[in-house]
């Protein structure tokens, strides 16, 4: 049985090292994947200028909301991968080896989740030189940093889920369009109280508005929203509950496909 | 009953359905330890399926599959510490290196670090691939990358390999350094199932070649068995005269084992003899007293080809029979 897991535990960190190793061929690709979110905060911050409902600095409102945001489309680059990924014939080979039948996804989510974390540490610096601060203790930072990763790697077993049952990479397309949803229909730009009332509702309950409003919480911005709802006062319970709620389904329904795929 | 001391691979009634299309229908297959087995057969006979269920990538809908003494639905994962896979497309990862493919299967391999890397330096050079460098594999030519993967199912020796069309789009040269490295590794005890469309290829290296179509077998044996079976040596004659074609006809008739051919075309007889001598004697003398003028006679055994096409080609017919007549 230990051995079982040492093997679990071998074959998982010898496909990390395999993303690894196509990162250190793909350095553009890489530089391209963090400088997306940069361009769209720098583009929301100064190009589109104030958000619907905010008082006060804008920035300050703006930028955890593209942090999660970034977090979000995560699942877009985990589809992506995913899909690519099935295609290779590689994996028939992994297939008929006696390895960790999860290492092929563990592989992929530590990649990803490395990537989510750089990219998110690359957002604060830029943040912090537009001018964004954060008001709150070092702890509550870290905290505000831990439910980001989290939402995170929510998205990630939803993406895993997702492009596996999509399977061809035209259908993920479709799916992918499914992001835009989720990134836009939340309190990321705008406050839900300046959206019509079922408009509103839906982007409050949105899991991505709730890690958004947890971390501007965390990091002290206020951004000067009034809302007495339910979804906004509790959004720190939301932020940790959504995410934990998604991974329950969808990580076990990814793992449970992978090991049956095509057969 | 099989042994598992002599049977490698045994396949019972083995069943397996795409939807509507029956790619595996019945299919039994028995592979001795240490032989070579030849499945041939032509497209979608269901080559690749049944590999693919042999090497517990595709899970059988009905029928028993025992690979080096192991059940692939119960004991898959020992079926995998067992065999080592060849399959149709390349099963490498394109943005690495050779190098980085066989390290990463030796440590999936659980070799360890360092033995995974001693056994990547010991298989490149082995197929030629040592000076490959950095270069990721997508910038291989189809030959080098098809040694790659071959060395890839070779990580660790295993008891039973299966090679699925392993030189389809090879050159003869590279289809010969495939086939000495099957030869070499067969010396070593390991037992092959090789699926193939070229005859000369199981010719050449099976020890017992299965024909397979519409999912199941249509003949087994020795190529020598299977060339036998479909009416052994022949004599063909070729008349210099296409007006004595009838007459010539007749004679080899008395002198055949089983029906005679015409070829009017070629001013061709070619007819089916079991006694070889012999009859060759017989025909080119009654040949010589008719004074009928002959520019070929020869004596020869049918080529696997013939045997192929002929063992799976009339169930095909038929069906594009059936077809037309609707
Ligand atoms: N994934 C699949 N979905 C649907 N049908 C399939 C699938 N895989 C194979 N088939 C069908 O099953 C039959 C057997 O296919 P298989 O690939 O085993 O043939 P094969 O003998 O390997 O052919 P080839 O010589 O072309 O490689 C074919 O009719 C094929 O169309
Ligand atoms: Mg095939």
């Amino acid at each position: 049985m230990s051995t079982t897991f040492t093997w679990a535990f071998t074959d998982s960190w010898t496909m990390t090292r395999r993303e690894l190793a196509h990162w250190a061929r793909q350095p553009v690709q890489i530089v391209v994947g963090l400088a997306f979110p940069v361009m769209l905060l720098l583009m929301f911050g100064f190009l589109i200028g104030g958000g619907a409902g905010v008082e006060g600095d804008y920035r300050e409102y703006l930028v955890p909301g593209m942090f999660a945001l970034t977090m979000a489309f995560g699942l877009d680059a985990t589809m992506v991968a995913v899909t690519q990924d099935l295609e290779k014939g590689v994996i028939d080979r992994f297939r008929s080896m006696p390895m960790f039948d999860g290492a092929v996804l563990v592989g992929r989510a530590a990649a990803d989740m490395l990537q989510s974390a750089l990219s998110l540490a690359v957002l604060i610096g830029v943040g912090l030189a537009v001018g964004w601060r954060w008001h709150g203790s070092f702890a509550a930072f870290l905290g505000a940093v831990g439910l980001l990763l989290l939402f995170r790697f929510a998205m990630l077993w939803l993406g895993i889920h997702l492009a596996m049952v999509a399977g061809k990479p035209e259908l993920v397309m479709a799916v992918q369009i499914l992001v835009w949803p989720i990134g836009f229909l939340s309190n990321a730009f705008a406050t839900p109280e300046s959206m019509p009332g079922w408009l509103g509702a839906t982007v409050e309950w949105n899991p991505m508005s709730a890690t958004a409003t947890a971390v501007r919480d965390l990091f002290g911005n206020e951004g000067g929203v009034t809302s007495a709802s339910w979804a906004y006062e509790h959004a720190q319970l939301l932020a940790v509950l959504w995410p934990l709620l998604l991974i329950g389904v969808f990580f076990p329904l990814a793992v449970r496909r992978f090991t049956r795929l095509s057969r | 009953m099989s042994d598992p001391a002599t049977e490698a691979i045994v396949l019972e009634d083995v069943h397996k359905r795409y939807g509507e299309k029956r790619a595996l229908d019945g299919l039994d297959l028995t592979v001795r330890r240490g032989t070579v087995h030849g499945v041939l057969g032509p497209n979608g006979a269901g080559k690749t399926t049944a590999v693919r269920v042999m090497a517990t990538l595709l899970r059988p809908d009905a029928g028993r599959v025992r690979v080096a003494g192991c059940d692939v639905r119960t004991q898959a994962q020992r079926v995998r510490h067992r065999i080592g896979l060849l399959g149709q497309h390349a099963a490498v990862d394109e943005e690495l290196s050779g190098r980085q493919n066989l390290d990463m299967f030796g440590r999936l391999h659980h070799l360890g670090a360092r033995g995974a890397a001693a056994r990547a330096d010991e298989l490149l050079d082995r197929f030629g691939l040592g000076d490959t460098g950095r270069k990721a594999v997508k910038q291989y030519s189809g030959g080098m990358r098809r040694r790659l993967d071959l060395a890839a199912s070779l990580v660790t020796d295993p008891e039973v390999l299966f090679l699925d069309e392993p030189t389809t789009g090879l050159d003869p040269r590279g289809r010969t350094e495939v086939w000495n490295a099957v030869r070499s590794l067969v010396g070593g005890g390991t037992t092959v199932l090789l699926t193939t469309q070229y005859l000369e290829e199981a010719d050449q290296l099976a020890d017992r070649i299965s024909v397979i179509d519409s999912g199941r077998v249509v003949a087994d044996g020795t190529a020598d068995e299977l060339k036998a079976r479909t009416g052994g040596d022949r004599i063909d004659v070729v008349l210099h005269d296409a007006a004595r074609l009838d007459a010539a006809a007749g004679m080899l008739r008395t002198a055949a084992a089983a029906e005679v051919v015409v070829d009017a075309d070629r001013r061709l007889i070619s007819a089916p003899v079991t006694d070889r001598m012999a009859a060759l004697h017989r025909v080119v003398r009654a040949l010589e007293d008719a004074a009928i003028a002959a520019e070929d006679v020869a004596l020869r055994r049918p080529t696997l080809d013939e045997v192929f096409l002929r063992l799976t080609d009339d169930g095909n017919r038929a069906d594009d029979r059936a077809e037309a007549a609707v």
